[in-house]
């Protein structure tokens, strides 16, 4: 089945061939004249019928000008092309699967007392603890005995507050690299820490071994301080955090870093966080809607969505017109790769969890990925015996785009790769099926990226060349 | 072309000859955690550039 997708955004005509990628941005015309014949037709649509239905907006020797152009591209294949890619990628995932990355529960304690926690202030509805080295040292053996051919292995040092174990941090990052040699491997380690701890010393370490960091923080004051409050009242995080933050991305030249932030009902005015980031002089940030249960109050909810996608849009145009004055930022989910960006495979295989990305408790044990920890349902197995219930791992290896009923003809789902699993789960109790109001959100980021990319198609923005940036190697 | 500007160079279907081979980043090792984004990571086969 051929799939178009067309939106108008910022004074863009925006029409995605959704199954072969193409993207175009066409003048108003084109724009009619594909809507008719998506509505009469298809690829095999009758022109004098297309015509009639232009004639009374547009000149005849016009629209027959434009219909070419249209055949032009369905004969080079970028417009009403088929799925043809449901076999390939269902053989795809029953291939063996190799682990490549692991979120390691460094510390399930932590320094700050988040309201929208998923981890629960860092216990994961289990007790505080702190991962020692020699359950460590077997994640990463299990990784790289895992991996088969695989080169490059992930590795997020995660809470909890991570730094709250820091010695374990360092000597595992040794450790790994000792294994780099005899193995033919390359870790890419990255940390997501709260700032607080954050001293020069850690600064150092990780400017020299990790190829990113993901810094939390909320965005304005009072915004960052109403969630993300400290423990006992001991003064506003935000203040004690936004300096170290500062610092620390100025150290790594504004690049293999993020300052991450969570949006959620209580402000739903999210862009200005984001700008705030922006004032504050980061230049790579991202800013989540937060996963809630729908009885939490600041649990976004269906009647949010209107705003939220007017935040999207003011945040986009805000995100072009800094980039044309040469004071861009990046937004992580307005990254979007048009030209060099994942396989055909990797975007419709899923996220990866529960095969080829696995979490790793303080303890020890194996779940699908950090947002499963603490439901025994999905304990996998452990670092010392590998995984023991490989019924689950089968489950989630055949979690794929076209096992869900939602994505399968969703003009999103080349981007998304069938979104969250936890999140579908959180939902509707399964793995395959879909966080709606985060699909809405989803589609909504996806059309404000293609339209910067309409925006700063031929303009000269430096930043363009480190968007899709994995860290200079 | 006048009225058609194509924002990409090439189609999806063919990077299925030599896709697959999973070197590239995890989805969620990235700035996420909690969506699923694929989108706007990198390939890293040579083959598929």
């Amino acid at each position: 089945m051929t799939q178009i997708h067309q939106f108008r955004n910022n004074g863009y005509n925006i029409v995605m061939d959704v199954n072969s990628g193409s993207v175009h941005v066409v003048d108003d015309l084109v724009y009619d004249a594909i809507e008719a014949i998506c509505a009469h037709g298809g690829k095999e649509y009758q022109k004098e019928k297309v015509k009639s239905l232009l004639l009374d907006r547009y000149p005849g020797e016009e629209i027959t000008a434009a219909l070419t152009e249209i055949d032009e591209l369905i004969d080079e294949g970028l417009l009403f092309t088929e799925d043809t890619y449901q076999d390939y990628i269902i053989d795809f995932k029953k291939r063996k699967t190799v682990v490549k990355a692991l979120c390691l529960h460094i510390a399930h304690d932590c320094n700050l007392a988040c309201r929208y926690c998923f981890a629960e202030e860092g216990e994961y509805h289990g007790r505080r603890a702190l991962m020692s080295l020699e359950v460590g040292k077997k994640a990463l053996d299990f990784l790289v005995a895992n991996s088969g051919n695989r080169i490059h292995l992930e590795v997020d040092f995660f809470g909890g507050e991570p730094t709250m174990n820091w010695d374990v941090v360092k000597e595992l990052v040794k450790y790994g690299r000792s294994l780099e040699e005899p193995y033919n491997k390359k870790f890419r380690f990255t940390l997501t820490t709260n700032g607080i701890l954050l001293n020069d010393e850690i600064m150092e370490f990780c400017n020299r071994e990790m190829s990113n960091v993901v810094l939390s923080l909320d965005g304005r004051r009072e915004v960052n301080d109403r969630m993300r409050p400290t423990r006992n009242g001991h003064g506003s995080s935000y203040d004690i955090i936004v300096p170290k933050f500062q610092k620390f991305a100025e150290s790594r030249n504004q690049m293999n870093y993020y300052v991450r932030g969570t949006f959620t009902h209580e402000n739903l005015d999210f862009a200005s966080d984001a700008l705030h980031f922006a004032d504050l002089g980061f230049t790579q940030m991202s800013i989540e809607p937060v996963v809630a249960s729908p009885e939490d109050p600041y649990a976004i909810r269906e009647e949010d969505l209107p705003k939220i996608c007017e935040e999207y849009d003011r945040l986009a145009r805000e995100y072009v017109k800094r980039r044309k004055e040469g004071r861009g930022f990046n937004f992580f989910h307005f990254m979007i790769d048009l030209n060099q960006g994942p396989c055909v495979a990797k975007r419709l295989s899923g996220c990866g969890s529960g095969t080829e990305y696995l979490a790793v408790t303080p303890w020890g044990d194996l779940y699908p990925c950090h947002q499963f920890v603490g439901d025994e349902d999905f304990l996998l197995g452990n670092v010392y015996e590998g995984i023991t219930r490989p019924e689950i791992s089968d489950e989630f290896k055949l979690c794929n785009v076209y096992a869900k009923e939602k994505c399968r003809e969703c003009f999103a789902r080349f981007y998304c790769s069938g979104g969250c699993a936890a999140n579908s789960y959180k939902f509707h109790q399964s793995i395959n099926d879909a966080y709606d109001i985060g699909c809405v959100m989803q589609k909504k980021r996806i059309e404000c990226a293609i339209m910067i990319k309409a925006a700063l198609a031929g303009e000269d923005t430096p930043m363009s060349q480190c968007e899709s940036c994995l860290g200079c190697d | 072309m006048k009225r058609i500007k194509t924002l990409t160079s090439k189609s999806l279907k063919e990077t299925m000859k030599h896709g697959g081979c999973g070197e590239c980043q995890t989805s969620c090792q990235s700035a996420c955690k909690t969506s699923c984004t694929v989108g706007n990571q990198s390939c890293e086969n040579a083959a598929n550039r």
